[in-house]
């Protein structure tokens, strides 16, 4: 099908989330409001004003009550996903890079960037039932290793959480006491930065995108790098389909880099792999600026990708995709 | 040589300097060549090879004998008469200068020592000055300092040389026996420089060897393939061997830049350029030709570079390499260079000027060897504003006898193109229209082997034409000319003999509007990629001479090399470094089938392995492609195999990996489940797995849709 070419946005994209049931699309940029929109015909239901800053990550509750958005103007904020109020802000001394919520929506993970002399750090808050019970204090603070954390999730039933960035290292650590638990190892590891990190449905495996032109399938439980998919340009954003085997990396050379060179050499495709044999099935054009988000619909049956064109394309998928044998 | 610093002291460092460790990718630093920063290579023979180069010392120092002996009152006339003399020459160093004085009458001692900034000036000045006259009875006798100690140290008695006994060598055409006769090819990139077989059947390159920091600026394969030459600071070296890489030999050559084998792989030339100490001074260049085998220095060239500069492109360092020109067809016997007014040929018995002295051409500028024979093509401008015509000519070496000798008018440039068997030389010549405003194209076309060398001019239909590019057919009769004045040129091919003509070019067929800019003939013959680089980003197609159509059409998008593999059985096209992205290689088969492709960052250079010529005879090579068919039977059934054993591999492969993710995903359902209790009561109770979630429910909503109030009467009537 076509793809649905949604603009809304002002300045290039940074996130893509579905809520739980599939029918929303969260969609996060570096203008300053994340906008939510019917995930079936793209349609804008409303924007979460608020925010001073690029907002770079978003969660959303598993009821689609809350949502919460990690923002370049050093705040996390909770807002009621129906009405778009703000419910609390979280202040921070550096920019928020990536939230989290936990299962059960009772804590959520947040990285701070390194800042002046700050280092980055992963924090952890308890996210109170009733808002106005809500507190700005941290359950855990993990001070981060060397330079910038780009993505910290949740291990299962919350025991561990799951960090990589800038140092191409993918960490994990326990949850309650702040220790560190794993590392992925140098060797076989990413070589450069990890941009992107995202679990699978049930949270037992996670693919990490890095700008070494790779991703990357590991055991959530045991770290064990399982499966590489190696591609031709830096990946800045996976996702896995919940329904095939297959996952899409989205990247493209640097923004900087793009003016300077043919559209065709940029190569700014979703590009899909077969999950088990590691070889690449196809690719979906379409944007013309470096992929930064990409999201699968829960159902498996769309996706949306966000370019750094400022562009979200909405994808559902034909009947053939259903079909494709290797 | 650098020691490694602690990790702690270059964090220090970089906090000092304000620099952020963290936001440096220590990937992305690319090192310049030929500087190794204090870090040797781990070839340990490099090293000890830098020893015995800088033995001394006092390679910069020379003696100049037989100064006149003078008192006192004219020690300083003396010494700056000879600081004149000797600092036109190079830079001497402060306090450079030293004349000894005896004690007893205070006289100088006939001799000084001078030393110089680097060792190039101080052998200029030795061989400038030597035999200098100062005056009647004083004539200069100049030595390198170093000399004195190397004659000193020569034994008084001549010993015999040991014999060594002979040590069996591998054999190091053994490549060739590959049983599945598949090639070779080197590729670089990064600091890694491999040797890989094309197995094109798997689709996909057979490691052979590889090594990091193989060379410290590129390498090249020998002429027959035999060698793999790599370049360093101390010199070249050359490799080869049955089933590794070993090194065969070492060349000296300090800085060398440039190398070249001689077409026989007898000999290697190497060129370095040096800065002068004056920045006024041409740089000094120094060539030497070196045995391949037994590694002996066989003759070197010093010089400034303007005296290797003429012919070529001109300019600052218009070197145009390779400087030496060898005579082909195998022997190695001659190689020429072009002197100011001058064609020198030497030959390689003695390493001299053949009969002793140099061909005398006015303002010659370009020349070539035929392909086989001993014959040099050379070409003459037009002189004296139009007086005297620019010529072509064939001289026969060794007799320097002239064959024969075209004149040509209002010359703007000409090119020399000779066919690969020698049969036709074809010549290029751009023409001044009568107005002199713009240029016109026309080809001589010379068939050597015919008697009295008869020569036929092709003109081009449009003469408003500008050839693109020109290419013979190896081995064969026909070319290729891309022309044209508009951004898509044309692409004609023409043959030398056809059914019709015999003796006589004809045009076989002009395809119009083509991307092509560049050509690139099978090494057989029949086929040729038409290639549009650069400004085309990489077009190909793949063309048909035989029949005259195209068999395939695609593009590697922005290549900037393309070579054929010596067999003319596979194309290689690969996108190099000057490019940032796109980095690596393709290799297609001759029809223009794409059969896999390599990506590497910073890629360098891909070079097919050469094989030496074939042994079979031009009748026995028509035998075996008249009764293709029955040779062709075993290969194919070969294929066949190998592709039904490739499928089977294939589907084994994916069955395992098939079974091992099956593994995986069993394990994680197992977890999931047991941790679905945890997971229920993370979530207050609630359903916590996919399934559940889109359980039916059946839920009465009751729901007030209007109240409305109404005052019914009722009577209290009762009683």
């Amino acid at each position: 099908m076509r793809p649905i070419l949604m603009k809304g946005h002002e300045r290039p994209l940074t996130f893509l989330k579905y809520n739980n049931d599939g029918d929303l699309l969260f969609s996060c940029a570096k203008d300053h409001n994340p906008t939510v929109w019917f995930a079936d015909n793209g349609e804008r239901l409303g924007t979460y004003r608020g925010h001073n800053g690029a907002v770079w990550c978003c969660d959303v509750s598993r009821d689609s009550g809350r949502l919460i958005t990690g923002s370049a103007d050093q705040t996390v904020k909770l807002w009621n996903v129906q009405t778009g109020q703000q419910l609390f802000t979280f202040n921070f001394d550096s920019p928020a890079r990536s939230v989290d919520f936990s299962v059960g929506d009772k804590l959520a993970v947040i990285t701070s960037d390194p800042f002046m002399e700050l280092t980055s750090a992963i924090h952890v808050k308890r996210i109170a039932r009733d808002p106005a019970d809500q507190t700005g204090e941290s359950v855990l603070v993990l001070k981060g290793p060397q330079g910038r954390i780009n993505r910290a999730v949740w291990g299962p039933l919350n025991r561990t959480i799951i960090s990589g960035g800038e140092d191409a290292v993918i960490r994990i650590w326990d949850a309650e006491t702040g220790k560190l638990l794993q590392e992925s190892d140098k060797e076989s590891g990413h070589k450069k930065t990890i941009t992107s990190l995202v679990k699978s449905a049930d949270g037992s495996h996670f693919l990490s995108g890095s700008l070494d032109k790779s991703a990357r399938l590991w055991d959530t439980r045991t770290l064990t790098l399982i499966k590489t998919y190696v591609t031709e340009r830096p990946v800045n954003a996976v996702a896995m389909s919940p329904l095939l085997d297959h996952v899409v990396l989205g990247g493209g050379q640097d923004a900087s880099a793009v003016t300077t060179t043919d559209h065709r050499a940029g190569k700014f495709e979703a590009k899909f792999y077969d999950k088990i044999l590691q070889e690449e099935i196809g690719g979906v054009k379409g944007h013309f600026g470096p992929i930064n988000a990409l999201a699968f619909n829960p159902d498996g049956k769309s996706f949306s990708s966000g370019g750094e064109d400022g562009y979200v394309r909405l994808h559902h998928f034909d009947q053939d995709y259903f079909n494709i044998k290797l | 040589m650098a020691e490694l610093l602690p990790m702690k002291d270059i964090e220090a460092t970089a906090s000092r300097l304000g620099i952020d460790l963290s936001t440096i990718d220590l990937h992305s630093i690319r090192l310049p060549h030929s500087d190794n920063v204090g870090i040797d290579s781990d070839d340990e023979d490099v090293l000890n090879e830098e020893n015995l180069e800088f033995e001394s010392g006092f390679g910069n120092i020379i003696v100049v004998d037989n100064l006149p002996v003078v008192p006192k009152e004219k020690f300083e006339k003396l010494e700056s008469v000879i600081r004149k003399i000797y600092s036109q020459i190079g830079v001497i160093k402060n306090d450079g200068l030293w004349m000894p004085v005896d004690h007893d009458n205070e006289k100088t001692l006939g001799y000084c020592f001078i030393e110089y900034n680097t060792n190039q000036e101080a052998e200029l000045a030795k061989e400038r000055t030597h035999g200098y006259k100062l005056d009647r009875a004083h004539i200069f006798s100049v030595n390198m300092f170093d000399d004195f100690d190397r004659f000193m140290k020569v034994p008084d008695q001549w010993a015999p040389p040991e014999t060594k006994p002979y040590a069996p060598g591998e054999n190091l055409q053994h490549w060739l026996t590959d049983a599945k006769a598949r090639d070779q090819f080197v590729i670089r990139a990064g600091s890694d420089t491999e040797v890989l077989w094309n197995d094109a059947r798997h689709l996909k390159p057979d490691p052979v060897y590889k090594r990091t920091f193989w060379t410290e600026s590129f390498v090249q394969w020998s002429p027959l393939g035999t060698y793999l030459a790599t370049v360093h600071r101390q010199g070249a070296a050359v490799w080869g061997g049955a089933t590794t890489f070993n090194r065969l030999m070492r060349y000296a050559h300090p800085q060398v830049k440039l190398i070249d084998f001689s077409p026989g792989e007898k000999y290697l030339v190497t060129y370095s350029s040096h800065e002068p100490s004056n920045p006024r001074d041409a740089n000094r260049v120094v060539i030497n030709i070196f045995d391949v085998r037994t590694g002996k220095l066989m003759r070197d060239f010093k010089g400034s570079a303007d005296d290797f500069a003429i012919g070529g492109a001109g300019g600052v360092t218009g070197v145009s390499w390779p400087v030496f020109k060898w005579s082909n067809g195998g022997d190695d016997k001659y190689f020429a260079r072009i002197g100011k007014n001058v064609l020198s040929v030497y030959e390689t018995d003695t390493f001299s000027l053949v009969d002793k002295k140099s061909i005398k051409v006015e303002n010659i500028i370009d020349f070539s060897w035929s392909p086989t024979d001993p014959i040099i093509a050379l070409f003459v401008p037009e002189m004296g504003g139009g007086n005297q015509p620019a010529r072509v000519s064939l001289v026969q070496i060794p007799s320097k006898e002239e064959l024969r000798q075209k004149n040509l008018f209002s010359v703007s440039d000409c090119k020399m193109y000779w066919q690969s068997n020698g049969d036709y030389l074809a010549v290029h010549v751009d023409r001044f229209t009568k107005t002199k405003k713009s240029t016109y194209t026309g080809f001589e076309l010379f068939y050597i082997k015919e008697r009295d060398i008869p020569i036929e001019v092709l003109e081009l239909e449009n003469k408003n034409d500008k050839i693109i590019s020109f290419a013979w057919e190896p081995k064969g009769h026909r070319f290729a000319v891309i022309h044209g004045d508009n951004p898509k040129p044309d692409v004609s091919f023409y043959s030398m003999r056809t059914a019709q003509h015999t003796g006589r070019v004809s045009k076989l067929t002009t395809s119009k509007g083509k991307q092509a800019n560049a050509l690139f003939w099978s090494p057989v013959g029949h086929f040729i990629v038409l290639a549009g680089l650069k400004g085309f980003n990489g077009q190909l197609e793949f063309y048909n001479v035989d029949d005259l159509e195209t068999m395939a059409t695609t593009e590697h998008f922005m290549a900037t090399d393309i070579e054929w593999d010596p067999t003319g059985r596979y194309v290689a096209t690969a996108v190099t470094s000057v490019h940032e992205m796109e980095n690596g290689f393709n290799i297609w088969s001759f029809n223009g089938k794409h059969l896999y492709r390599i990506l590497k960052d910073h890629f360098f250079q891909f070079l097919w392995r050469p094989r030496p010529p074939s042994f079979l005879s031009a009748e026995k090579e028509e035998e075996i492609s008249k009764n293709l068919k029955k040779y062709s039977k075993k290969y194919e059934a070969e294929d066949q195999d190998v592709s039904l054993l490739l499928s089977e591999q294939e589907r084994e492969k994916r069955r395992l990996l098939k079974e091992e993710w099956e593994k995986w995903v069993n394990e994680w359902t197992r977890l999931h489940e047991e941790e679905k209790l945890y997971r229920q009561n993370l979530r207050d109770g609630e359903g916590s797995d996919e399934e559940e979630e889109y359980e039916a429910k059946d839920i009465e909503v009751e729901e007030v849709m209007n109240v409305t109030e109404e005052v019914i009467d009722f009577e209290y009537d009762q009683e």
